[in-house]
């Protein structure tokens, strides 16, 4: 197995020099196997989200380097990675076009990493597909193909995102919290999927959550992070034995202090 | 009043490229350009002073749609490397080029009564004034709506759409966003140079103030071509758009035979276009007083 992900010394500081200045990263040192499924737990401001925008390239990092399949890059803009990472938002609305068909939506994402050509936007041949690929979601959008993703519910968007993220193979998946703004059963619909895909495509993946059950039950390696370090990493038999009572002792023992966050769902 | 209704469509049809050029920055990449106000006297100032010179009128048409090019490049490098805000980006641009246009025509103004214009190589087939400019501004008009039609469902036009509606969405799937902004601004501002070419040419004069409040005669006309005409398929909407310009003229010479004041027109637009930006909103704010929407669940 060889590295996907390389991260050392990574820094960030938002606001630095001002009377917001917030260090939000604080010497980040990361591997990720290829093939790892990461599920990600830590408290509210604990520098889950700046992790994954600092890897997506959404912000550059004051110090520390990035390295996606050996390649480094930290001075990437956030397009240019765009090649290497599929990636689902938390705000159902950030990952699609509103005012798009889903068929065009589709056919972007499709498209990723790619020079944008005078070619036609979407082929005669991929709309057969598409609709094949959103019949197996079971969520009724095979025959809204033409339709605006406007128009379609938050889990249904997220689907759709989720369903975008993957279809050009991504190297990396990043997740952050995608299922946290569904309610409960349709969050659970689009987690089945999300597993559903990662292990259909071996697909290695970061997923933020703060549902404690999910981050037990999905992946092969958790990470917890707090105040800006990732304070809990444990994988394979480690992480299958894991409890929740457990998780609860870990944070405690990294923080030096009782879990006391509404978000962290215990249930 | 024949003539005077030939007169308006004539003109609107002329408007009507540049009315094209408004609804790609303001609806396709949802900024409000303020370019055009300094673009379409551009265009002007470019093809009748070549005329002038003695270029060919066609020469002149092409360079004034390649400046017009370059100022929404202006704009866009402004807006999307210097990260200044669209809208003061627009200004800047529009002001910069009040003093590139005075440079171009070398005073206020510039006439070419009685030399070769585009419309007068058709009016030599006996067609008259009006007429050769509903032939050559209907023809255009048609031919740029198809061909962008053609281009906004590319993989680049599409990328271009998707930036206007989504820019987090497009640059997570790997576009240039700062790009694709830029090249739409440039399309917009091309096809509101081109337009000024061709008003410059119909009223064979060019005038550095010419382009005031041309952003709103383009709001107004986008607005009232929306509302009468819908918005169905993006084919349709750069269609009713274009017919927009034409109601719009032809609404100004009714009220102006109806005996308003010049003075008042500029008012009677601006008042037009509040009205009509509202109308979007109010309507849904009725509709969402009839019948709250139930939002679907997965
Ligand atoms: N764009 C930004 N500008 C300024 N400060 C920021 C920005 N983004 C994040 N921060 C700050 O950095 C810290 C880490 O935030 P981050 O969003 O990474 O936390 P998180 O672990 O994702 O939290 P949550 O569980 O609430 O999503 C927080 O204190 C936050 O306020
Ligand atoms: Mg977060």
């Amino acid at each position: 197995m060889c590295d996907l992900l390389q991260i050392k010394g990574l820094a960030k500081t938002f606001n630095r020099g001002t009377p917001n200045e917030k260090s939000a990263l604080a010497n980040i040192n990361l591997v990720v196997d290829d093939g790892d499924f990461i599920t990600m737990i830590g408290g509210n401001g604990a520098g889950k989200s700046t992790l994954l925008n600092c890897v997506a390239g959404v912000y550059p990092p004051d110090a520390g380097e990035i390295r996606i399949d050996e390649v480094n890059v930290t001075r990437w803009s956030e397009y240019r990675r765009a090649v290497y990472l599929g990636r689902v938002f938390q705000d159902p609305m950030m990952g699609t076009a509103a005012d798009m068909t889903i068929k065009e939506n589709l056919a972007l994402a499709r498209r990723r990493g790619q020079r944008r050509t005078l070619r036609w936007g979407v082929t005669a041949g991929e709309h057969e597909k598409y609709r094949e690929m959103l019949g197996e979601l079971e969520l009724g959008l095979e025959s809204r193909l033409t339709g605006k993703v406007g128009l379609l519910s938050g889990g249904q968007r997220q689907a759709l995102t989720l369903l975008m993220a993957i279809l050009k193979t991504p190297k990396l998946l990043l997740l952050d919290e995608h299922t946290a703004a569904l309610d409960p059963k349709t969050a659970d619909k689009v987690l089945d999927l999300t597993n559903r895909f990662i292990q259909a495509d071996k697909l290695t993946t970061m997923m933020v959550t703060h549902n404690m059950r999910h981050a037990l039950q999905l992946g092969n390696r958790l990470l917890m992070m707090h105040e800006g370090r990732i304070v809990v990493d444990v994988r394979g038999e480690d992480k299958r034995r894991l409890k929740v009572d457990d998780l609860l002792q870990l944070f405690e023992r990294a923080s030096g202090r009782q879990l006391d966050n509404d978000r962290m769902l215990l249930s | 009043m024949g003539q005077i209704l030939t007169a308006a469509v004539a003109l609107g049809l002329l408007w009507s490229i540049m009315v094209i050029g408004v609804y790609i920055t303001y609806r396709v990449l949802d900024i409000a350009d303020l370019t055009v106000e300094g673009s379409i006297t551009l265009g002007a100032a470019i093809c009748t002073s070549m005329i002038r010179a003695g270029w060919s009128p066609v020469v002149g048409t092409a360079l004034a749609f390649g400046a017009g090019m370059l100022a929404g490049l202006a704009t866009g490098a402004l807006h999307t490397k210097l990260k200044i805000p669209a809208l003061l980006s627009g200004i800047l641009t529009m002001i910069a080029l009040w003093s590139v246009n005075l440079r171009v025509m070398g005073s206020a103004n510039v006439s070419i009564l009685r030399m070769p214009t585009l419309f007068t190589f058709i009016q030599r087939f006996g067609v008259s004034r009006y007429f050769s400019w509903i032939i050559l501004g209907g023809l255009l008009a048609l031919a740029l709506v198809t061909a962008l039609y053609w281009f906004f469902g590319t993989e680049l036009g599409s990328a271009i759409r998707a930036t206007g509606s989504n820019p987090n969405m497009v640059r997570a799937q790997g576009v240039h966003t700062d790009n694709m902004v830029i090249i739409g601004l440039m399309i917009s501002n091309g096809l509101v140079a081109l337009s000024g070419a061709l008003i410059g040419q119909s009223q064979s004069f060019a005038d550095i103030q010419m382009g005031m409040g041309s952003i709103v005669i383009g709001l107004a006309s986008l607005i009232v071509g929306e509302v009468l005409f819908g918005k169905r398929g993006f084919y349709m909407r750069l269609l009713s758009v274009a017919l927009g310009a034409i109601i719009y003229r032809i609404i100004i010479a009714l009220v102006m035979e109806l005996g308003m004041n010049p003075n008042d027109l500029k008012l009677f637009t601006a008042l037009t276009v509040a009205a009509a930006l509202s109308v979007p909103y109010l309507s849904a704010a009725v509709r969402v007083k009839r019948k709250p929407a139930g939002a679907a669940r997965v």
